[in-house]
């Protein structure tokens, strides 16, 4: 057909002209896919990981990393690590965060309550630059705000399997994505670290993970690639806590949808059919 | 409106009302007995869905706008305490999120459908030309929309579209301050943003109402673009085109909900999860990708007046394809060559939009090029000068016509 040829002609001119530039885009390693308990349609927290990468972040990452924006009360939410409020209660003291102001208007610390937000770790940006050179992301949202292309056609396979795990995927990757050498040839500025997933590879964060920094109790393994993994999964729940109620209400809203449609099919031929069957008779009053 | 089946009450208080505000009646002439061309296809469905999801994106907003906080130091937590504390918060956000691309999508499917059968042709250019309305209306007001979560690109995005009108020679600058209602995007430009955005919503709503007036006023073109001549090419609305149009309208709540249920950011970029910092460029500023083509074709210029210029023309210039397009015959299935060359402007619409976002370098900027150039071609040479050479095929007497060679046997395509 003539279409397919015009069709084809200008596909085919298209690619010479695209392939160098597509060639040229793929300098930096892509971060590897992993399986995730929450992934798919169906997919659902695992409360011990999320335990685990709670554990994880209390110990290693919270010296430099807020989570501003999760409340101590959601650790007990449903779909989330599955505490109880009593459990939650028990954190939320063991931080100090600032008191109302007192009849002298002093303003002290006291021990966090359920209601109360994770206290950053650092006053303001400033302190944080006085400190470590750069300002450590906040961590609320982190999972969200971090991703990567994986460009045309993989994002079409991505939109039709649902992969939209790319920021836990990266930031696993960032964890075990050190080099002790940088390549030959790469010169980092002092105080970076060279990261093989990194945009630019110089990163300002040494490798914070090492083997059994961390202490399991739940005899899962103490690698940096667990710890990496769990504490992904962990960040997953406080940029999306609802994702469980989510993926729920979408199988239930699916369900529906499709039965409708199937319904509004065959009413829609039911109508239709006096209508298709003798075309030179019909207007059917309505 | 058109004066068929006219609305004869038997109750007696409906009775006593139509003489009074006849309002039974108007719904009952343009959505009941409203007489549809019979031989309409599934890509005629669109319209409707567009008023569902305006209605839509309106309920959604509403109630997103009675948590959110339009100040820049609150805005982006506000949007996250939905997210985490609002009931169903999430839910409202993903769709008036995801909406708003789906709203585009079947605009843009809506409107090739209008160019592929030649709905804009006489006598239906105002019915068009509200259309082409709608859609500035709608770009301006999802943009806005986009600022509103202060995040990285919503700010960033801001910045790169306001500053296009410093392009203007003499009051570009000015205008650009009084834009922003200060030296940079701030705090009085998200107040701003956040009130149109709340505003043009219902002004789009008003000129809905105009499109479906100016609808009913010339009717619906069809697949064959023969106008409907006797009641044998025609079915009433009800049941016909209301059971037809419920149904897709449930097969694209589908598509929506794939998207708001499981992949609800994949449409968005990561960085707006970063709350807006003046101080940080990112790397790639792009907009969201229902404005891709319109990016790619401002950046395929190097001047910037000239760039911006492009882009307003690339939108201005849908307005008068009633009048570039010479063809007497409307409907694409009887014009072999206009065909091909409307299948290939399908191509560089989508073309563009990959390149837009492309960063503007090397072969990308070429091939940017070639698509702009055809881009306007497309609406300034060619449409005129195939409505004067082409040699179109026999066009059928009348619908019912069509629709009886169709269901031959040796019946061609209709």
């Amino acid at each position: 057909m003539a279409i397919t040829r015009s069709v084809l002609a200008l596909a085919a001119s298209l690619t010479v002209l695209v392939a160098p530039a597509l060639a040229q885009e793929q300098d930096t390693d892509l971060p590897p896919k992993n399986k995730w308990s929450f992934a798919g349609p169906f997919g659902k927290y695992d409360r011990a990981q999320l335990q685990r990468g709670f554990k994880v972040y209390r110990e290693v990452c919270s010296v430099c990393h807020g989570l501003k924006l999760v409340a101590f009360r959601t650790l007990a939410d449903p779909g989330g690590p599955g505490c109880t409020t009593a459990q939650a209660a028990a954190i939320a003291a063991e931080y100090q965060v600032p008191a109302e102001p007192d009849d002298q208007g002093e303003v002290k610390l006291r021990p966090g309550r359920l209601a109360d937000y994770f206290p950053p770790p650092f006053p303001n940006e400033q302190a944080a630059r006085a400190r470590y050179n750069a300002v450590p992301p906040d961590m609320s949202v982190l999972a969200k705000a971090r991703g990567f292309e994986r460009g045309f056609p993989y994002w079409v396979w991505d939109m039709i399997t649902q992969y939209q795990e790319h920021g836990v995927d990266y930031i696993t990757a960032l964890m075990l994505g050190y080099e002790d050498k940088p390549p030959a040839g790469v010169t980092l500025p002092p105080g970076n670290f060279y990261n093989k997933y990194f945009p630019g590879h110089a990163i300002a964060m040494p490798p914070p993970l090492t083997d059994k920094r961390v202490d399991y109790t739940d005899g899962a393994p103490m690698t940096v690639e667990q710890y990496a993994k769990d504490v992904s999964a962990f960040l997953m729940w406080t940029a999306e806590p609802h994702l469980e109620a989510r993926k729920r209400t979408g199988m239930q809203v699916f369900i529906f949808l499709l039965v409708l449609a199937g319904l509004l099919y065959f009413t829609k031929k039911k109508v239709w059919h006096a209508v298709e069957l003798k075309p030179e008779t019909s207007r059917p009053k309505a | 409106m058109s004066g068929h089946a006219t609305y004869q009450p038997k109750n007696a208080f409906m009775q006593w009302m139509e003489r009074r505000l006849p309002i039974a009646g108007l719904v009952y002439s343009s959505f009941i007995a409203y007489p549809t061309p019979r031989n309409l296809n599934y890509w005629w469905t669109f319209g409707g869905i567009l008023a569902f999801m305006l209605g839509v994106q309106i309920i959604t907003g509403i109630v997103l706008a009675m948590h959110y906080t339009p100040q820049v130091d609150f805005a982006f937590n506000s949007v996250e305490s939905i997210m985490r504390d609002v009931n169903y918060g999430w839910l409202l956000r993903y769709l008036h999120a995801n909406g708003a691309s789906m709203f585009f999508l079947a605009a843009y499917v809506h409107m090739f459908r209008g160019m592929y059968y030649g709905s804009y042709k006489e006598p239906r250019e105002v019915l068009w030309i509200l259309g082409v309305i709608l859609l500035l209306l709608m770009i301006m007001t999802g943009f806005m929309g986009y600022v509103l979560p202060w995040g990285q690109m919503s700010f960033w995005a801001a910045t790169v579209i306001t500053n296009l009108f410093s392009a203007i020679p003499v009051v570009g600058e000015s205008i650009v301050t009084w834009l922003w209602g200060g030296y940079s995007v701030g705090n009085p430009t998200l107040n701003r943003f956040y009130a149109l955005h709340y505003l043009l919503p219902f002004v789009i709503v008003g000129v809905v109402v105009l499109h479906i007036w100016a609808l009913h006023m010339v009717g619906q073109n069809n697949p064959t673009g023969v106008e409907p001549k006797t009641d044998r090419d025609t079915v009433a609305f009800t049941p016909y085109a209301t059971i037809k149009d419920s149904f897709l309208m449930v097969v694209f709540c589908l598509l929506l909900a794939w998207f708001v249920f499981y992949i609800p950011n994949f449409l968005g970029h990561p960085d707006n999860y970063i709350p807006a910092n003046p101080a940080v460029t990112p790397t790639h500023i792009v907009p969201e990708w229902y404005y891709l083509p319109f990016y790619a074709i401002l950046r395929a210029i190097p001047n910037k007046l000239l760039g911006v210029m492009a882009l307003g023309a690339s939108i201005v210039i849908l307005a008068f394809l009633p009048w570039l397009d010479t063809s007497k015959v409307r409907s694409a299935n009887y014009r072999p060559l206009y065909r091909q060359f409307f299948w290939v402007f399908v191509i560089v619409c989508i073309g563009l939009g990959w390149l837009g976002s492309k960063p503007p370098e090397g072969n990308y900027v070429l091939i940017a090029r070639i698509f702009t150039v055809y881009y306007f071609a497309y609406f300034l040479v060619i449409l005129p000068i195939l409505g004067l050479v082409e040699k179109t095929k026999p066009l059928p007497n009348s619908i019912a016509e069509s629709v009886l060679q169709a269901s031959a046997p040796s019946g061609g395509k209709a």
